[in-house]
């Protein structure tokens, strides 16, 4: 880890400019190993004085992304002689608590956290960043993708501290097994793989489901997924819907038609993904249907089920010290598809080789209003939040919700550092950087409106999912809603913002 | 003519428009607004946003939920109520004790109860199937099935609301005058009788008016709901109140939001006026 952190700092060292202060005070009374070299490190963020003015930052609740705000601030308060007052809110308050100032015209934050798919909803306010943090050693470092999520119609708005995707964590305890993979074997006649299909991840799910296969006396499940309406869902189901219905060979849209704003949500693709969906449920553990986030993430990472997918959390509460499965789980990219709905052809492509469809599950960013009176304050506290130094140091912590977001994240040592096993980090860091070389991700629907698109869709999915409609009514009566959406918000409007989703998916950008 | 006196008034009147009739004006004037999440002034689009509320199918299904729900969860608060009440009116040993106990459930906060309510009902984790389990009963989908979540919601509205039936109800019992009951015993009448053909009757008025404030109350369950289902599995647990907000707060239809709360509240008022003047014909025998 020690090297690591060295040669972290070295590259870092070069590409930033002369200007940067390297750090000679000593600043792990704040909680960090070490301060890092770079553009808004400890040392240079001493040296800046804010002392009589305050800045006002909103955020989540306490833990997730609220706790780092929260730890920052006190810190940067202490550093520059700032006032910054943090306020916290629930996720359901979050978007009206900044929307409403924003649409009255309001100067009430300075700095906002969000969910990075609001983007498309909040872009109109927000400041752009400007050249000097864009050419920050840290945001350098940011991957390409997370640049994207960042950048609306070419201008960079709002600054990464986060990056999330979904992807398929495992018991290597159990695939690895030789005794249970010839018992699968015998019973199944199909060898015990990582699932590359979401047909062969709902047959391994229940196989092992409701049975003690770690032997501690209490019944293990085989699949632990967000299925609770309103707490995320909607992205659970992109994830098992998205090697259906997003073709490798397809441009142009993959929630709606480009060309006509037409919406695709209850295209065959997306019809087959949800079927899968709904079967998966009797794999679940008792109770399963109403996981939230919250849920999956104990299921999983307390040891309950076999496999699960969904952002970073659960896998770092397995790898925890005090976790009884540390180190008996592995990552793999989500399961794909042998045959893919060809909305241009009209018909189903089969696939040889499974297609993958990664999705870039939105996570957190943060922006600068273009109100603010207080915007290079409000730059510099989200430079100094994503510093290197603070960036390590919150990736290590499950609750902060910071996942790897720049290149330098991804590195087996540091996460081996960290006491996880060989495999454990090696599976963890390739699936996590096979993601940004794919061509063909699907990221969120970034528009005007997007949560009017997702909660209907949620909606949907859940009625089909108890049982109240049929997948293609209950997707049928999805496409209906959007379409009425997108009237009422504007083709044009709509078409314009869903192009920037457009060429990131289609490698555009 | 104004006079003087008239001033005196002025504070109660500017409260009364402050706290009621500014928002209620406000919110007529925005539900014929198109105000979203892309449109912020207060634009006029004439009657669209109520024209989407009648034809709006998960509202009218979410408030014949919230009807089910509140007249089973209501009946069986003011049932419940009524038998505690009854059980701590007569001096019972502990009888100081068993009354704060029994208040203790409405002093806490919705959510926080819901919160723990969750837990006991977690399939795999709570004590409730922990507990069935002991007696030979299987796991029970008190969230994952439609019948189970919509139990689950009755039992926490229950458990949270029946004290307050019970602190009213109790009041009243005190109230109540004596002569009646002495009457009653002087004919011979025992604890049956007397409880149909003296108390419940000088009862009727209280009530009238605790059930009809628990039926506004429970009309606007919301938080309940939010944390314990979120409105599932499906739409099974929507209410009227959580769908309102889900449109409002979350989709950020503002317009449209104000147009179903008002008409949910115009609704509500019939609904409650004719309810009101039933049990007023029930068990007074007259309309007030």
């Amino acid at each position: 880890m020690k090297y690591r952190f060295t040669t972290s700092a070295s590259v870092l060292a070069i590409i930033a400019s002369s200007a940067v202060p390297v750090s000679a005070q000593d600043y792990t009374r704040f909680g960090i190993e070490q301060d890092l070299p770079g553009t808004c490190s400890y040392a240079a963020t001493d040296a800046k004085d804010y002392s009589g003015r305050t800045l006002n930052i909103i955020t989540h609740a306490i833990p997730v992304i609220g706790e780092p705000t929260a730890l920052h601030a006190e810190q940067f308060a202490e550093l520059t002689g700032a006032e910054v007052n943090v306020v916290h809110v629930p996720f359901g308050d979050l978007f009206q608590r900044i929307m409403i100032p924003f649409q009255s015209e309001q100067n009430a934050y300075d700095v906002m956290f969000y969910p990075s798919l609001w983007i498309g909803d909040f872009s109109r306010f927000l400041a752009n960043v400007p050249e000097a943090y864009v050419n920050s050693t840290g945001m350098m470092d940011v991957t390409p993708s997370f640049t994207g999520v960042a950048t609306w119609n070419g201008e960079m708005i709002q600054y990464p501290m986060d990056g999330d995707r979904h992807y398929l964590k495992f018991r290597t305890d159990v695939f690895d097994n030789v005794d249970v993979q010839a018992k699968y074997l015998a019973d199944t006649g199909n060898q015990l793989t990582v699932p590359a299909t979401w047909e062969e991840y709902n047959q391994i799910a229940a196989y092992f489901n409701a049975s003690d296969w770690d032997g501690d006396g209490e019944l293990n499940y085989g699949s632990a997924e967000v299925a609770k309406r309103d707490d995320l869902m909607f992205s659970a189901f992109i994830s098992r819907a998205a090697p259906y219905a997003k073709h490798p060979d397809v441009q142009g849209g993959f929630f709606f038609d480009l060309e006509t704003m037409e919406p695709l949500i209850n295209t065959p693709g997306f019809v087959r993904g949800l079927e899968l969906f709904i079967e998966a449920q009797a794999s679940f553990p008792p109770g399963g249907t109403n996981f939230g986030l919250g849920d999956e993430i104990f299921s999983f990472g307390g040891g309950q089920t076999l496999m699960s997918y969904s952002w970073d959390d659960a896998y770092i509460q397995a790898n925890q010290e005090d976790s009884r499965i540390r180190n008996m789980v592995a990552a793999a990219p989500l399961p794909g598809a042998s045959e893919v709905w060809n909305r241009a052809t009209g018909a189903w492509d089969t696939f040889e080789t499974p297609n993958r469809a990664p999705y870039m599950t939105w996570g957190w960013s943060s922006a600068v209003s273009s109100m603010s009176e207080e915007q290079e304050m409000g730059f510099d506290f989200l430079c100094f939040f994503s510093n290197e130094a603070n960036a390590e140091h919150d990736m290590q912590i499950g609750r902060f919700g910071v996942n790897p977001y720049r290149n330098s994240h991804f590195d087996v040592d540091y996460w081996k550092g960290q006491g996880w096993a060989d495999k454990t980090a090696q599976t963890y860091v390739t699936t996590l950087s096979e993601m940004e070389e794919s061509q063909n991700r699907v990221f969120d629907l970034r528009v005007p409106g997007v949560s009017q698109f997702m909660s209907s869709m949620a909606n949907g999915v859940a009625e089909a999912m108890a049982g109240q409609k049929t997948a293609q009514e209950a997707l049928d009566d999805v496409a209906k809603e959007w379409s009425e959406i997108t009237d009422r918000i504007g083709k044009e409007r709509l078409r314009d913002a869903y192009a920037n989703v457009v060429t990131l998916e289609d490698n555009e950008g | 003519m104004l006079s003087s006196k008239h001033f005196f008034l002025l504070p109660a009147f500017l409260t009364l428009v402050a706290i009621i009739l500014f928002p209620l004006l406000f919110t007529i004037r925005v539900s014929f607004s198109s105000w979203d999440v892309f449109q912020s002034g207060l634009d006029y689009i004439g009657g669209k946003n109520y024209g989407r509320v009648f034809a709006d199918e998960r509202f009218w299904k979410s408030l014949g939920r919230l009807s089910l729900l509140s007249l089973i969860s209501v009946s069986l608060q003011y049932t419940l109520g009524f038998a505690l009440a009854l059980a701590v009116w007569k001096q019972v040993r502990g009888g100081r004790f068993l009354r704060v106990l029994f208040l203790i459930p409405m002093m806490t906060t919705p959510v926080v109860m819901s919160v723990i309510w969750r837990t006991v009902f977690h399939e795999s984790l709570g004590p409730a199937n922990d507990i069935l389990g002991m007696f030979g009963v299987g796991a029970v989908p008190w969230l994952s099935s439609a019948t189970g979540a919509f139990i689950s919601v009755l039992i926490v509205e229950v458990w949270q609301w029946t004290p307050f039936m019970f602190l009213l109800l109790l009041a009243g019992l005190v109230s109540l005058p004596r002569e009646p009951y002495l009457a009653a015993a002087i004919d011979g009448a025992g604890t049956w009788r007397t409880f149909w053909q003296v108390t419940f009757p000088l009862m009727a008025p209280i009530t009238i008016g605790a059930l009809i404030i628990r039926l506004i109350e429970a009309s606007k369950i919301m938080d309940t709901v939010y944390v314990l289902t979120s409105g599932g599995p499906g739409t099974a647990t929507e209410t009227s109140s959580y769908y309102i907000y889900i449109r409002g707060l979350r989709d950020f239809q503002i317009g449209y939001s104000a147009a179903l709360s008002l008409v949910y509240l115009v609704i509500m008022i019939v609904s409650l006026t004719v309810i009101a003047k039933l049990l007023l014909r029930l068990l007074v025998g007259k309309v007030g």
